[in-house]
């Protein structure tokens, strides 16, 4: 069947429809990982976004239910080149097809990726629709352009607490849609993680004696979690180590009266460098993020800058000078894409057994 | 970290001649490396034996040495041009060897050199099998089970622990040479010992084998800091078992899961940090492909066959950020060249699929083994780009000018499915092909991959093109079939083949249709910046990218395409010097090629580079959207030259020579002519067409005669013919090969006289000959395999004055504008033309380098329209120089199995390298230690020469003994020796029982062989012999002529020290 996306500055791509079949408007980015396009589908932090794939060839390796970083997909559309139509891999479960039409995810395929892809990046992410049906492109556009991303924290956060791995460090993870892989490796370094919807007041957390706090990625504009900011002021004045990864971090910034903006195109993909400022080492990074701290709007009394983008010399991490506190806009639970920064996990131990020594 | 100020002086060590397994890549990544350096202010030291490379040109280094790699004349430089240090990782294997070997013997440290890049501790603990395993079992990263044998005893009672089959890898040899699996104990005891002979330590690695895994690479690079990425990884669609240098590849991995692709780049990185690798380092993997389950096959902590391809692959310039590293720069602070905008401590991503299908040498040794294994046989390779895996692969098989568009062969086609099932268990270079066959007889894609271990994924690709060759054959061809058949890059001829039109039918269909092609930009980001680089790719269905500039005048040069013998990397010199001297007077240039291992694939050599097949379709899409002022072929060897009639009717002028010229030398009749109007003789001939009409032809000119098919490169199918029943045997092969409707046969009286060429630079005044070049051997070993001497030092001034003529007048008769290659006979005083090629010929690099006249800028310049006295050089031959230099042909046989090693018309070698002396004989001799001899060492020579040669051997078998050597021959060679009173002693031929040559072979004393074969008898003793000599490592001759050269080398070669002789101040 063949499908369109309509982008809202006019640009119409044709192509054939996979996956499930019905409309979709969303905002588009691009993500230029070759692998892990499971990984991709499943990130919460996409809520609310399309992705295009910049490498051609998906679906090779079919769906390993494993891989998935969350019960089910959150992106809201998948634009590939070209879906493969036979998937080969010892741990495959399923087709990619037969997975998005299961969590009843549209596709496109057969599409100029890379043209859409050079869009995006001149012109920065903005409004699609992906729809199979014949609508004349004046008529929608209008629908496709007042589309906004809005509280997307609370469709990805977890309704109710719960339990994972056991160890000695008891670990408050805030899910504001976050990987699996996260809890995952706390629970590798003996962590007894629960982790907690966004909602969940600071006080509950102070009362329950956790070790530390981590502060999980998620989508969506950070600067509209008013609630969830006000909390992390009251946990960041706690003495209890945080460590945060990406909206984690942009909303720490947020609490510490620091600004966040919104990047033309932001950072999806597994190549992204990153350095460490004290250590002059870079690593090679998976990123998924929009929004990035303004580096003039960082008091210097209150934290130091940790990482940089080595390309656009963005703010990839904070040092807090004054409490335990540490984050960074990268993902050092990866999946998909590089494993370099996991020693940060290691990182956090080190902080809470400090903090639990003290 | 800045740039260390300590140091100031490099060397570089080059890797000598092009051998299966160390091909042009490494003259990609010395260049780079030397420019890279130079770009610092580094003054810069060059030893290369090669002198058909970029690297070794004047201009590349402040001091250039075309000089033999060994280790003492390595040593020998460094006391005379006291380098601070030296960059060990950019001469392949060879340049390790020698690197290492300096370091152990502590010569590196008395004179105070340092190595740059990784150390040779790294460089020793990466290359010692068993220091490796130590070190990856210290740091939890698995090995396949294995152990380090010096004996073959051990290796079969460690086979007998573990089981068979096991692999068998001899230490510190090129290519896997002498590797291989063994079945059983009986194989275990031949590839054991031949490869404990081959080994440099006598050291062989035994191991469990993993055959039927995935194999992937890692190519990765690290910094002085610590700073470790990813260029790329790649995968073999061959499982573990084939050599990688021989598997189809594609980059990046396809059937990888993130999981198993972040587990092996984790694995990869912990093995180079380990390691402490300064710069690249190539990392090979087996991955079961039913677990996680993994192994560290190899690690190559240099650049590589496969760094260069990955370089290609990605657009990201390993040896140069290698080179940077050396000199202390960390990656995050050298900019990456493609985008300007990002830094090399940076992934590169793809946003298409590359394929890599080797180039194999089997239509030149068609009775060698094509069998594929542990040991390398390709010669060269093609890489394409594509959107798709198909489109990839489709536009590789192309590039390889095999008369190969699609996966159809007809020999294959004949055979059943059950024979094909059979088939499919041989791993050979048409595996492929069988694959597809098996397909359309509707083998299943499951049952094809329990045969093969190909993954399903491959598989299914090729069924995806086999469905639509089906569905062009059996429906009507819409516009969509269409579209997707050109996705997938079937070219015109194949669509036009199984639909029944005509190729013009199907181009103005499409072209109606508006499906043609669209160039894509590789920017090593994914389009993620807005990257300036000019380097391109084609795809069908997808945007257009490209603004041609059309501000300037603009040529187009066509390149060589892969590596193969007969057409090697000396084209692609010439390529990449009539960019630059184009560039130099102002054009835009554009360049197209499919080699990865090249300069001239370089992103920054022309202003723009097309990686593109290089058939009449592929070029004209780029012709099309360039509309360039013109094109230039006569560089890139026959591949660009068969270009010619096709670009005319594009409308594309030709730059420099027509083609009508070009096919006024190539067809017998009009070259007659020509001749005849020039009152030049040639060897008389006929053509012919049919077996009967040589047999008459043959009995009007009398036998000895030279039978070959016209358009050839490289002398394919040419032999010499001693009677009828020789002459039907070639005119046989000849049919089967070729198709003699379109290109005749010809048939020459032999003349056994004097081979001479020259190159000469023609523009509409008259021509400049650099120099004349004499062929050591007779006429009748083809001049690529011939040792070659400029100047000439049996060559009258009478007949020289007669070459200069004769040239004068071919040019002039031919119209050439630009460079011209003629192969002359001086026979009983007569000079006789055999061949004129109106283009640049394997001769040019190294006739500029020792002349000190750049042939390829100069006719570059002719061509433009600046005569050659403009450009400030004078008519005729120019005065010779006191520099002799010997070219010296190198062979791989040993890495051909079955491959007939006997020289004759047909080009064997693969490389070459130069000795540079004022003496002859020191020219000779250098050039003898630069294809690897080491001579005399137990003085003990094998001789068995045929009868009707024994006669002209009494001398140079006399000059042997004088010499000290013990002459062994054969009974007949033996009984004519000694009745003419020079001593000798009796072996036996194989099929004895004892005291034979093989015998003889095996004890490891016997310095050299000479055998002088019957011409195209079918013994297969002889054969046998020389087999044997050649894989148990002992130089065997062949010609008469160079076993008299050898010992005259010898004779003069006094003490170990030879002159050095840096050509930039020639």
């Amino acid at each position: 069947m063949k499908a369109r996306l309509i982008l809202e500055d006019g640009h119409v791509f044709e192509g054939e429809s996979f996956g499930a079949v019905h409309d979709v408007i969303s905002e588009f980015v691009f993500n230029t990982a070759m692998t892990g396009y499971v990984e991709v589908l499943t990130d919460p932090s996409y809520a609310g976004q399309s992705v295009v794939m910049t490498y051609p060839l998906i679906g090779n390796y079919g769906v390993p239910l494993d891989d998935q970083e969350a019960a089910h997909p959150f992106v809201e559309a998948f634009v590939v080149s070209e879906l493969s139509r036979l998937g080969s891999n010892f741990r495959m479960n399923m087709s990619l097809n037969d997975y998005m039409i299961e969590n009843n995810i549209p596709g496109i395929q057969g599409v100029d990726t890379r043209a859409i892809t050079r869009i995006l990046r001149k012109e920065g992410c903005m409004n699609g629709m992906i729809t199979t049906k014949d609508y004349k492109v004046s008529e929608v556009i209008d629908q496709i352009k007042a589309f906004k991303i809005q509280g997307v924290v609370e469709k990805c956060s977890c309704l109710e607490p719960y339990h994972v791995g056991q160890g000695d460090y008891e670990v408050a993870l805030y899910d504001f849609g976050a990987k699996r892989n996260i809890a995952r490796e706390l629970a590798k370094r003996g962590c007894h993680v629960t982790v907690l919807p966004a909602d969940t007041p600071a006080q509950y957390v102070i009362d329950h004696n956790f070790d530390g706090i981590m502060l999980s990625n998620g989508p969506g504009d950070p600067s509209e979690c008013t609630e969830i900011i006000d909390q992390l002021k009251i946990l960041a004045s706690s003495s209890i180590p945080i460590f945060a990864i990406c909206l984690g971090h942009q909303l720490l910034a947020l609490a510490h009266g620091f600004e966040t903006e919104k990047m033309v195109y932001g950072h999806h993909g597994s190549n992204h460098p990153v350095k460490d400022l004290t250590t002059g080492r870079v690593y090679i990074s998976t990123q998924n993020h929009n929004y990035v701290i303004k580096e003039d709007t960082i008091d210097p009394k209150q934290a130091k800058v940790w990482f940089k983008n080595v390309n656009d010399k963005t703010i990839e991490g904070l040092e807090y000078l004054n409490e335990n506190i540490k984050s960074i806009q990268f993902h050092p639970e990866a999946c998909g894409g590089p494993h370099d920064a996991e020693y940060l996990f290691d990182n956090f131990i080190e902080m809470m057994g400090e903090h639990k020594n003290a | 970290m800045p740039k260390r100020d300590d140091i100031k002086k490099v060397l570089v060590i080059g890797s000598g001649p092009i051998i299966i397994g160390q091909a042009a890549e490494f003259d990609y990544a010395g260049t780079q490396a030397c420019r890279a350096l130079r770009e610092e202010g580094i003054e810069v030291v060059l030893i290369n034996s090669n002198p058909a490379t970029i690297m070794t040109d004047g201009d590349m280094a402040d001091h250039v040495y075309i000089e033999p790699l060994t280790v003492p004349v390595v040593k020998q430089l460094i006391e005379k041009e006291k380098p601070d240090a030296l960059l060990p990782t950019m001469g392949g294997q060879n340049g390790l060897n020698i690197a290492m070997a300096l370091a152990d013997e502590g010569f590196l440290e008395k004179h105070h050199v340092k190595t740059i890049g990784t150390d040779t501790d790294t460089i020793k603990m990466a290359e010692d099998r068993l220091e490796f395993k130590n070190l990856m079992g210290r740091i939890g990263e698995p090995v396949a089970k294995s152990v380090v044998v010096n004996y073959v005893e051990d290796a079969i009672a460690f086979a007998k622990e573990i089981g068979y089959p096991v692999v068998v890898r001899p230490a510190y040899t090129l290519g896997g040479t002498g590797g291989g699996i063994a079945h059983n104990e009986q194989e275990l005891h031949e590839i054991c010992s031949n490869g404990l002979r081959l080994s440099r330590v006598t050291e062989c690695l035994i191991e469990q084998s993993i055959a039927g895994w995935k194999e992937v690479e890692y190519e990765v690079m690290r910094d002085g800091a610590g700073n470790c990425i990813t260029v790329c990884n790649m995968e073999n669609m061959d499982p573990v078992g084939v050599h990688t240098g021989d598997s189809i590849v594609v980059a990046p991995s396809q059937t990888l899961s993130d999981k198993d692709y972040q587990m092996l780049r984790s694995s990869a990185l912990n093995i180079i940090t380990a390691l402490n690798i300064k710069g690249g380092c190539n990392v090979q993997f087996a991955l079961n492909p039913d677990s996680f389950e993994y192994c560290v096959i190899e690690v190559n902590p240099r650049v590589s066959r496969s760094s260069a391809l990955a370089s290609k692959a990605t657009g990201y310039p390993i040896a140069k950020l290698a080179t940077k590293i050396a000199l202390g720069y960390t990656l995050d602070e050298i900019v990456n060249a493609v985008t300007g905008k990002t830094y090399a401590s940076y992934e590169p991503t793809l946003d298409y699929i590359v394929c890599k299908i080797p180039k194999w040498p089997f239509d030149k040794f068609y009775d060698a083994s094509r069998k594929l294994g542990t040991q390398m046989k390709a010669t060269g390779e093609v890489m394409a780009i594509c959107n798709n895996f198909e489109g990839a692969f489709m536009k590789a098989l192309r590039s390889l000018e095999q008369d190969s568009y699609y996966l159809y062969n007809e020999e294959i086609a004949q055979l059943s499915a059950d024979e094909l099932r059979k088939d499919l268990r041989k791993i050979d270079d048409k595996r492929a092909f069988r694959i597809a066959e098996a397909l359309r007889k509707g083998v299943s894609i499951r049952e094809i991959h329990a045969i093969t271990k190909i993954d399903v994924w491959f598989i299914d690709k090729i069924k995806h093109l086999v469905e639509i060759e089906d569905r062009l054959k059996s429906e009507e061809l819409t516009p969509d079939l269409l579209k997707l058949a050109k996705h997938c890059e079937f070219p015109d001829r194949v669509i036009a083949s199984l639909t029944g039109k005509t190729a013009d039918e199907v181009y103005y269909l499409r072209k109606g249709l508006k499906i043609t092609a669209a160039f894509k930009t590789v920017d090593t980001c994914a389009a993620e910046f807005d990257a300036e680089t000019p380097y391109f790719y084609s795809v069908y269905g997808g945007e257009h990218e490209i603004q041609p500039d059309q501000s300037k005048k603009k040529v187009i040069v066509f390149g060589s395409g892969p590596i193969r013998i007969g057409q090697g990397i000396e084209f692609d010199y010439c390529c990449v010097h009539s960019v630059w001297a184009l560039k130099e007077a102002g054009y835009e240039t554009i360049i197209v090629n499919n080699n990865p291992e090249t300069a001239s694939t370089d992103f920054d050599i022309a202003d723009r580079l097309y990686f593109e097949p290089l058939t009449a379709e592929d070029v004209q899409s780029i012709i099309e959207l360039e509309k360039p002022d013109g094109a230039i072929v006569q560089f890139g060897g026959q591949t660009a030259i068969k270009l010619s009639q096709d670009l005319m009717k594009m409308g594309v002028p030709i730059l420099g020579t027509s083609a009508d010229s070009v096919d006024a030398a190539e067809d017998r009749e009009r070259f007659d002519e020509i001749l005849e109007k020039c009152q030049i003789d040639r060897p008389k001939g006929q053509n012919v067409f049919t077996a009967e009409e040589a047999l008459k032809a043959a009995s009007n000119l009398g036998y000895p005669v030279l039978v070959r098919p016209s358009y050839v490169l490289g002398g394919a199918g040419m032999e010499i013919a001693l009677n009828d029943g020789d002459l039907k045997r070639f005119i046989d092969h000849i049919t089967s090969q070729f198709n003699i409707e379109d290109h005749p046969i010809l048939i020459d009286k032999y003349l056994a006289g004097k081979e001479c060429e020259v190159d000469a630079i023609c523009d509409d005044e008259g021509i400049l000959i650099p120099g004349i070049m004499e062929h050591v051997e007779r006429a009748g070993v083809h001049s690529g395999d011939s040792i070659s001497i400029y100047p000439p030092q049996k060559i009258s001034q009478e007949m020289k004055e007669r070459i200069v003529e004769y040239s004068k007048r071919l040019a002039k008769a031919l119209k050439v504008k630009g460079l011209m290659n003629i192969q002359f006979i001086v026979y009983e005083n007569e000079v006789y033309v055999i061949e004129v090629n109106p283009r640049s010929s394997r001769t040019i690099p190294y006739i500029s380098k020792v002349t000190g006249i750049p042939l390829v800028d100069v006719a570059t310049n002719v061509i433009i329209g600046k005569s050659i006295k403009e450009q400030g050089y004078d008519y005729g031959l120019a005065p010779e120089k006191k520099t002799v230099a010997v070219k010296m042909p190198v062979f791989s046989f040993e890495k051909i199995t079955g491959a007939e090693i006997a020289l004759g018309p047909e080009m064997k070698s693969t490389g070459e390298v130069l000795g540079i002396s004022e003496d002859v004989e020191e020219a000779m001799y250098k050039a003898f230690m630069g294809t690897g001899l080491d001579l005399p060492k137990h003085k003990k020579v094998i001789c068995t020469v045929k009868d009707s040669a024994k006669e002209e051997f009494l001398p140079i078998a006399k000059e042997y003994h004088d010499f000290g050597y013990d002459l062994y021959a054969t009974q007949g060679t033996y009984d004519f020796l000694q009745s003419h009173g020079i001593p000798a002693r009796l072996v036996n031929r194989i099929n004895d029982k004892e005291n034979t040559i093989f015998d003889l072979i095996l004890t490891e004393t016997v310095d050299l062989v000479i055998d002088i074969p019957t011409r195209n008898n079918n013994l297969k003793d002889g054969f046998l012999i020389r087999r044997f000599a050649v894989e148990a490592g002992v130089p065997i001759y062949t010609s008469l002529d160079t076993a008299r050269a050898l010992i005259h080398a010898l004779e003069a070669k006094h003490d170990n020290k030879i002159s050095l002789v840096d050509i930039t101040k020639l």
